[in-house]
């Protein structure tokens, strides 16, 4: 079963403060993404990865083409459904997780990291330990625990985005360089905790540069070139 | 999914409010097209007008525009304090939603007020009796909802205030002798006395200093993750809808120029005022 179908997504902005500058982001897209699937998606910077990835994730409104995504309720279109939907899909089913860490201020580490889980896990204690756990395989120092992720480096700030995205389990997940500032120790185990995922039936869409993560991680990748898929880069792994 | 069509908890169509007596030209002629609210006719003008939008239940919904725009029209409208023009307004814990609420006689609004919302303005004078004590003003909206056993009524007016962070040793002391920060924490522990589904908040933090402001809105966010209450939060500030809301309504002239996700707002605006508003962000 297809868990995402991309047809003919395409993606204009059209800035009107700036004389109606239009700037192509994405022409033509067209892909399926098979349940439980990891796909890596590759190409150069401003090759158009995010801002599909945020189309994905509707926080960029497609200029035309579906995104059917097969919520377990039934096919919806993200790019035209309702925003009541999305935002329902977003807490039960799809976690976008962006290359930088963005949070509300004044929350600390352990609970930035819970929230997707608090929806889930009404025990807020057990929620803060299973966070505690993750923090922990990912080696971030437990002094940073309870301060806010604000004032962290870009590596410690990573390993929060990334166990904030995992650790509800989402059905589908959209994540953007998921390793880009990790050790390679700590690369090594973001890429055992998503494969882990997969195991559990999560489909992964992830936007990489490194050849490392992407060898060790994807059943294939997908190769964006001037916001064009290149079929000629559609390589399927082994 | 939980999310259903009809499941709604306030549902607006078509809120209209207009000074002055508007001509046949009044809504053609105004707007954001126009970039004016006045009616070039009738010197008319134009509050808001075609407001329509569902908000669901837990639900936190901002409204952004400049001073002017009419976002606090629209909330006064629905909390009673203004009369409407035009429109309509259903509440579904409110006869399950049958009835247009702005329709309803002034007893049954006052019903409504009392129960089934809350609403903290910008001013605490206006949320607030400055005559009463601070646990008086929890009192009285208690009593109003029906609540007359004395002794309860001061537990919880107590229990409200530790909840909002309000020092209780000074529950008996008058808002006028509280700072700004202090006073939207007790006009707040007010709104949400008789645990309303549904919660307004009109510029709350507005005229705050920036740490004070931080401590309200932590405030307000955990009051919503605890209490799961629905919002409307009215604001100029978009760093306040960020922080607080899921879905924004972006406001101009009088009319919704804009509606969506507000990520969606915030990253991808489509119309060329919630462009502007955005390349203006801090």
């Amino acid at each position: 079963m297809n868990i995402l179908e991309v047809n003919d997504l395409s993606k204009v902005f059209n800035l009107h403060i700036l004389n109606e500058k239009k700037i192509e982001a994405l022409k033509q897209i067209n892909f399926a993404m098979k349940e439980g699937e990891i796909i890596g998606l590759t190409g150069k910077s401003g090759s158009g990865k995010s801002s599909l990835m945020k189309c994905i994730y509707r926080t960029y409104l497609a200029s035309s083409g579906e995104i059917i995504y097969a919520s377990r309720a039934g096919a919806i279109d993200m790019a035209t459904a309702d925003d009541h939907q999305v935002i329902d899909l977003r807490k039960s089913e799809i976690t976008y997780c962006s290359q930088f860490l963005s949070v509300i201020p004044r929350v600390s580490a352990v609970d930035v990291v819970c929230e997707n889980l608090f929806r889930i896990e009404k025990d807020k204690e057990q929620a803060r330990e299973t966070a505690k756990g993750m923090l922990e395989m990912l080696g971030l120092p437990t002094d940073l625990w309870d301060a806010f992720p604000v004032t962290f480096s870009g590596g410690e700030q990573q390993r929060i985005n990334v166990a904030r995205a995992i650790i509800a389990r989402p059905r589908f997940l959209l994540i953007d360089e998921p390793t880009a500032s990790l050790d390679a120790k700590t690369k090594d185990v973001v890429i055992d905790l998503i494969s882990d995922l997969k195991k559990n039936g999560t489909s992964v869409l992830c936007i990489s540069h490194d050849e490392y993560t992407l060898d060790r991680l994807v059943d294939r990748r997908l190769h964006l070139h001037l916001g064009e898929i290149n079929d000629a880069a559609v390589v399927e792994a082994n | 999914m939980t999310w259903k069509e009809d499941n709604w908890l306030l549902r607006v169509r078509n809120l209209t409010k207009i000074y002055g007596d508007p001509g046949e030209n009044t809504l053609a002629l105004t707007g954001p097209a126009f970039n004016t609210n006045q009616c070039p006719d009738t010197d008319s003008i134009v509050a808001c007008a075609d407001i329509s939008f569902d908000l669901y239940p837990g639900e936190v919904l901002g409204i952004v525009g400049e001073s002017g725009s009419g976002k606090s029209t629209v909330v006064k409208m629905l909390y009673f304090d203004l009369e409407k023009t035009g429109g309509a307004a259903w509440l579904k814990p409110y006869n399950d939603g049958c009835i247009n609420i702005l329709e309803e006689s002034n007893q049954r609004k006052r019903y409504i007020r009392n129960n089934l919302m809350g609403m903290v303005y910008q001013n605490p004078r206006d949320g607030l009796n400055f005559g009463f004590s601070s646990g008086g003003n929890i009192a009285e909206k208690l009593i109003m909802a029906g609540n007359m056993h004395v002794g309860n009524i001061r537990g919880r007016a107590y229990d409200l205030l530790e909840k909002t962070e309000v020092p209780v040793q000074r529950m008996d002391d008058r808002p006028g002798t509280f700072s700004g920060g202090m006073q939207q924490r007790v006009q707040i522990s007010k709104a949400i006395a008789n645990n309303p589904p549904l919660l307004f908040l009109d510029e709350v933090t507005t005229g705050l200093d920036v740490s004070v402001q931080a401590r309200v809105l932590d405030l307000i966010r955990e009051l919503q993750n605890m209490l799961g209450i629905a919002m409307i939060v009215v604001s100029h500030d978009l760093s306040v809808i960020r922080m607080l809301t899921d879905r924004t309504i972006v406001m101009k002239n009088g009319r919704i120029v804009e509606s969506g996700l507000t990520d969606q707002i915030l990253q991808d605006p489509q119309h060329a005022y919630s462009q502007l508003l955005v390349s203006s962000l801090l």
